[in-house]
């Protein structure tokens, strides 16, 4: 009976066992596979005899070199770059004030207002890339860093409006009351009282914005034509594939460095994320 | 409001602070507050989509001065012309086939991540990676795993025979081959969302209610069936509809594994907005097509709608 009941337990384990090594073979495996094609030798990679799990010459850093060196990958990185911070000081300056303010000061018909700023983040930009790009080209924006600049924080300041919301929602009110009691204004409470406690949720809108910067792709596809004016998720897909000629070495190369460190950082804050997506019907 | 005139009460009464600043004026503050977020966002969504209606009826182009209506013409044309057909139809299947998929396996990887273990935060990280990484360099991560000659899947199978010496397939060539493709990168995308949520509302579940039936002497099966599921269902169809809104009104990975071909085979109606509006100049014609994406974008919305409400009442 106990061996019995002890097999069935080992049983249970090792399905659960083989079950999670699957997904995540599945999920991690394109990444894997960029880390083994980026070190490569191209003669190498491109012998359709040639195992490709193993390395049959020696690895090299040839790719890397090329990457960094012969290509604007250094510029998309520093674009990437500037147009995330932007991004982020826009979207903390908006949303900031306006998650406060749906959370304490605008009563019943603030909470239909959150729910209806969330709902435009479910606006997808393939449906507003068209006229956007003509408001684009009329404020002379084509071609710019600025066109995204201006042009992001139209679906971070939603989703973060919303996720502010909700860390403001659960501090105590009778903390701000307190204060206001001692002689602060109520703008003076949130700033010095309410502020200093909301660390943790400025630090995952700074993160989400940033990787929603990374992550989008068709706002820079349609504004910017200029390679040496492209984000990372764009330059790399488009202007790494010189005509039908791919560099699969150095190509994997900026996949995996682009995407990993983002990846990670991510990974860190996704719960919060999470539990904004699924507007609060998840508890835990 | 009732709690902001219990705030102000000891101010009206303080003699030193009666006067009436700005800052303490709630309903001005609130306002003020939050009129940037909403002036943005109404300038660059809200105009911005109120142009693409006024777009999509007008005949509209890039180097095209003269603008007039053309009412339903981009339309109707749209609907008479069999790429549009195709795209449409394209667009609900690659939708409902990721996302049937992704139901599935995200019940049974949710399951499987449900019980705590030595390493559980790096199978969970490689687990999220698809989902945290940009998709645009993911997508092309895929590319080259379904490479017409030195994909590595096509090594693998002829490695272990289930393929022949010569056989070669070219995974984004061919037009049922291409659709599983795609198929595929939507569910390795859009899993990772689905199971974190999946696994969010197996947590909520008390444990007192699954030892309770337990103790009736209810195994596995039958308190996965008969309670987790039923009690997960209504997150599970948030993670649903996010997944169904996402793989619907995605164009990156079409627009890097296939742009659209073979034949426009896998093209999807966002793909074909951005090549007619965009890459054709047609915006008016681009933007009649991206609005047919707007009905279901909207039932999903009202839907989404109702469960935050039930959600209130719980």
């Amino acid at each position: 009976m106990a061996l019995a009941q002890r097999l069935k337990r080992w049983g249970a384990r090792g399905v659960n066992f083989g079950v999670l090594a699957a997904f995540a073979t599945f999920a991690a495996f394109p990444f894997a596979w960029m880390l083994i094609t980026t070190f490569k030798q191209t003669n190498d990679l491109l012998d359709p005899n040639h195992n490709p799990f193993v390395y049959h010459q020696p690895p090299t850093l040839e790719h890397l070199r090329i990457l960094f060196f012969d290509t604007l990958f250094g510029r998309w990185v520093a674009n990437t770059l500037f147009v995330g911070t932007s991004v982020v000081i826009i979207t903390l300056a908006l949303a900031i004030p306006a998650g406060y303010s749906l959370a304490r000061l605008s009563g019943k018909f603030g909470e239909k207002l959150g729910i209806a700023i969330f709902l435009t983040y479910l606006v997808p930009s393939t449906i507003l890339f068209i006229p956007l790009s003509r408001v684009v080209a009329i404020l002379h924006l084509q071609d710019s860093l600025l066109s995204l600049v201006l042009v992001y924080p139209s679906f971070t300041v939603p989703f973060c409006t919303w996720l502010l919301m909700g860390f403001f929602k659960v501090i105590p009110k009778d903390l701000e009351e307190a204060a206001m009691i001692d002689g602060l204004s109520r703008f003076g409470a949130f700033l010095r009282v309410i502020m200093p406690m909301s660390v943790a949720g400025v630090l995952t809108v700074i993160i989400f914005t940033f990787t929603l910067v990374t992550q989008e792709f068709v706002y820079g596809l349609t504004f910017i034509t200029a390679a040496s004016n492209l984000t990372l998720s764009v330059g790399v897909p488009t202007f790494l594939v010189r005509g039908d000629v791919y560099f699969w070495g150095s190509l994997m190369g900026a996949c995996f460095i682009a995407s990993v460190p983002v990846a990670i950082l991510y990974n860190l804050f996704v719960d919060r994320f999470i539990s904004g997506f699924t507007v609060g019907s998840v508890k835990g | 409001m009732r709690a902001s005139t219990d705030v102000q009460t000891p101010h009206a009464e303080s003699p030193v602070r009666r006067r009436t600043r700005l800052a303490d004026n709630e309903a001005w503050l609130g306002r003020a507050m939050l009129a940037p977020a909403i002036i943005y966002i109404v300038a660059l969504v809200g105009v911005p989509f109120l142009l693409a209606l006024f777009y999509s009826v007008t005949n509209i182009s890039v180097g095209h001065t003269e603008v007039r209506f053309v009412w339903l013409e981009n339309f109707t044309s749209a609907l008479q012309n069999p790429t549009f057909l195709r795209a449409l139809k394209n667009s609900f299947l690659f939708a409902v086939f990721s996302q049937l998929l992704v139901i599935v396996l995200a019940t049974i990887l949710a399951s499987a991540l449900q019980k705590d273990f030595p390493g559980k935060w790096l199978v969970r990280l490689l687990i999220l990676l698809p989902w945290v990484a940009p998709i645009s360099l993911g997508s092309i991560g895929w590319l080259w795993i379904f490479e017409p000659i030195y994909s590595v899947i096509n090594w693998t199978l002829r490695a272990i025979h289930v393929f022949g010496p010569n056989t070669w397939p070219i995974w984004l060539g061919q037009p049922n081959l291409a659709f599983a493709s795609v198929v595929t990168v939507h569910v390795w995308r859009l899993l990772p969302l689905a199971t974190v949520i999946t696994l969010g509302g197996f947590s909520s579940i008390p444990q007192d209610l699954l030892d309770a039936a337990s103790v009736d002497g209810a195994g596995f099966w039958r308190r996965q069936f008969q309670i987790t599921l039923p009690l997960v269902l209504p997150i599970m169809l948030v993670a649903l509809l996010f997944g169904v809104i996402f793989a619907f009104t995605d164009m990156i990975v079409i627009y890097v594994l296939t742009r659209g071909g073979p034949y426009d085979m896998t093209q999807v109606l966002a793909s074909l907005a951005f090549f007619t509006g965009i890459e054709g100049g047609d915006l008016a014609g681009g933007a009649a097509i991206a609005l047919f994406l707007f009905p279901l974008l909207a039932a999903s919305a009202i839907f989404l709608l109702r469960v935050a409400r039930r959600a209130e009442v719980i």
